[in-house]
């Protein structure tokens, strides 16, 4: 890394630091240079972290009151709502914290692709973000389950049931996941199991996040590598400290009305009808966040191309390094990938609206061109458009105004510059 | 560009929260709730008044197995005195056992006990009902799309079928309900029940009540909940305001804005 040495001014601290250099470890958080001209958009990466701190915190406090069976699981939830000290302040900060998260976690994605913080060298900190919203998504969709409730039991029925997709082996692995012939108290006590365990997995990805990112450090709205330490940097502490805790306490404001003022408002009110296996909802949904993904899964005709055209959707985010030809990395210098990024907003947006409405005529014909859409931004728009676009002149530094011409471009391109 | 964009996120977000698909067109009735804004709190005597229709008018089919008696006299809820509730509670009659040489017996329900159902099962609700399960009404509020507003509206939409529509043995038009029809034959009718505080028990009055009540057995927390968030905002602001300010100043050393 590229710090520079440091030295514990006590004799413990020295003699300590020697034997497990924590010390250094927290010098480094510390001091690490970060770029001066973040904007709001950079602080959500503090804000995911605490969403995660407090997911786990409030869920372990839950799961010392929750019952995962079938027969007890929704009374528990009741029990907890009723009878446990501020237990209904610890459920619905769980229920709402979970919708805080993936609301933070798309800011934060969308926020990488405006500002190509995906580009070398920052690759792996991008997948390995991918892999964190996988099993975010993962553990939020086995969390809905707990509870016990009509949308627990058929959502975990339909999203159980794509895996029976599989030519040959499929009807077997949905019979292995559910530990049974159906949905039923097997399925609840792993899915509870593994709504435990994926958070710690998160939690570790996460410190490897921060690792990767670092390495090269980060990126910046004006997306040109700088020299750190430089006039372009300010240590983390305290400026970004105290700027991201800002932004958490904005964040925790919007937080703190949900959960107080309006909990339910984004849940489903079949939930808290007890799962009856022989009664099915009028329409079956999954949360919010997960509803571009469902327009996705029912614009396609046929059950295992809708399965892999949902699983490619994500996927093919962890290609996007490669698959966007632009070396220019913000796209305050790309005025037609500007437009283009904003086309994808509404489009994931428009996804998101048909998903949550039933699969059939104009809804149908609109999840199908949105999803055509969604995946010709990434496979046919931006491998052309890199290649295509003229961008405009990059400057030399954060502090340095804009010269024009190419020498700054070719200096700002210039890989052999980059980060000891 | 950046206008469709809010657009289309507040189209998103209206999209969540109300109702998934226009299955239902019909608008609700409305009334004025006390424990909706910000300060909303439970109408003390309306839910005594609503625990009366709910006891002697819906407690015949419906169960509401998550409460219990001693939540009654609880802060925040109907708040009956203690010795009210034991009262209400010393009129139900709960099997208990076994005792010491291993027969169940019964005994007055005390306040630890929880609401006695009205049927033994599931099974014997059905039988009862013509085949339609009459549900637990603890949550009933939460669990119905438009809450307080759409059970309010049900109780009150009533009425003859339209023309064309024709109805089987047991099953009754109702505006509001979904497919508009219902099992349950309309519940309240005025002056159906005498009120021990001498309000006049009109249709209305009694769908107010009961609904309130129901509100109160759903979210017994409310109160609790509305005034911690009060509290917890307030603080948060304040927090902000200071943050901000220390942001500021800790920024004005290097010429960036903030």
């Amino acid at each position: 890394m590229s710090d520079h040495e440091y030295t514990p001014s006590s004799k413990f601290g020295k003699w300590f630091n020697d034997r497990l250099p924590l010390l250094s470890l927290v010098n480094h958080l510390t001091d690490y240079p970060t770029p001066k001209n973040l904007n709001y958009w950079w602080t959500f990466g503090g804000i995911l972290t605490f969403c995660l701190i407090t997911q786990i915190v409030t869920g372990l406090v839950l799961a010392m009151h929750y019952i995962a069976h079938v027969d007890h699981a929704f009374s528990s939830v009741e029990h907890i709502m009723r009878d446990v000290n501020y237990g209904w302040l610890l459920r619905y900060v769980h229920a709402n914290g979970a919708s805080m998260f993936f609301l933070a976690v798309y800011i934060h994605i969308f926020r990488a692709l405006f500002y190509g913080s995906y580009k070398a060298p920052r690759e792996i900190i991008w997948i390995i973000g991918i892999i964190i919203y996988l099993l975010m998504m993962a553990a939020a969709f086995m969390g809905y389950v707990l509870p016990w409730g009509q949308m627990s039991f058929w959502g975990a029925t339909v999203i159980t049931n794509l895996f029976s997709a599989i030519p040959l082996v499929g009807e077997s692995i949905t019979t292995w996941l559910w530990g049974g012939y159906s949905v039923d108290n097997p399925t609840l006590t792993r899915f509870f199991t593994l709504h435990y365990l994926l958070p710690f997995l998160i939690l570790g990805l996460v410190v490897l996040h921060i690792w990767a990112l670092h390495v090269p450090g980060n990126n910046n709205p004006v997306g040109i590598d700088i020299k750190k330490p430089s006039k372009d940097t300010v240590p983390f502490h305290p400026y970004i400290v105290i700027k991201d805790a800002f932004a958490l306490l904005m964040f925790l404001i919007v937080f703190a009305m949900f959960v107080f003022y309006s909990p339910n408002i984004l849940g489903h009110a079949d939930n808290y009808i007890e799962a009856n296996p022989l009664v099915t909802p009028a329409h079956i949904v999954p949360e919010w966040y997960l509803l571009p993904f469902y327009a996705i899964l029912r614009s396609v005709p046929d059950k295992l191309m809708g399965v892999i055209a949902m699983l490619s959707a994500i996927l093919i985010l962890a290609a996007l390094p490669w698959l966007d030809t632009s070396k220019i990395r913000s796209a305050v210098f790309r005025p037609l990938y500007k437009q283009f990024y904003w086309i994808l907003v509404a489009d994931v947006l428009i996804l998101g609206y048909v998903g949550a409405m039933p699969a059939e005529g104009l809804y149908l014909l609109i999840a199908r061109i949105g999803t055509i859409y969604y995946f010709a931004h990434f496979l046919i728009i931006l491998p052309v458009l890199g290649l295509k676009e003229k961008t405009l002149p990059l400057p030399l530094s954060i502090t340095e105004p804009v010269l024009g011409g190419s020498p700054n471009l070719a200096a700002a391109r210039d890989k052999t510059e980059k980060i000891s | 560009m950046r206008n469709i964009i809010v657009f289309l996120i507040i189209l998103f977000f209206l999209s969540i929260s109300k109702s998934f698909a226009a299955e239902n067109t019909t608008k609700f009735l409305e009334t004025d709730w006390t424990f909706k804004g910000l300060f909303g709190k439970f109408d003390r005597a309306s839910l005594q008044r609503g625990y009366q229709v709910y006891t002697e008018v819906c407690a015949s089919c419906h169960s509401m197995k998550y409460l219990s008696y001693r939540n009654l006299s609880e802060k925040g809820g109907p708040e009956f005195s203690e010795a009210e509730a034991k009262a209400i509670a010393a009129n139900f009659e709960v099997t208990d056992g076994p005792d010491s040489t291993g027969e169940m017996f019964t005994r007055p329900a005390k306040l630890s006990d929880k609401f006695v159902m009205p049927y033994a099962n599931d099974e014997e609700a059905k039988s009862a009902n013509g085949g339609a399960y009459p549900p637990d009404m603890s949550v009933l509020v939460k669990a119905r799309k438009g809450g307080a507003d759409y059970v309010y509206s049900l109780l009150l939409g009533y009425e003859d079928p339209p023309s064309g529509i024709k109805l089987d043995d047991g099953v009754y038009y109702n505006k509001y309900m979904y497919g508009n029809k219902i099992k349950m034959p309309a519940p309240l009718s005025d002056d159906l029940i005498e009120y021990s505080d001498g309000t006049k028990a009109t249709q209305e009055q009694m769908a107010k009540d009961v609904v309130n009540f129901l509100m109160w057995s759903a979210e017994p927390h409310l109160e609790t909940r509305h005034k911690t968030g009060f509290r917890v905002i307030s603080y948060l602001i304040i927090l902000t305001i200071l943050v901000y300010f220390s942001m500021k100043k800790i920024w004005s050393r290097v010429e960036s804005k903030v």
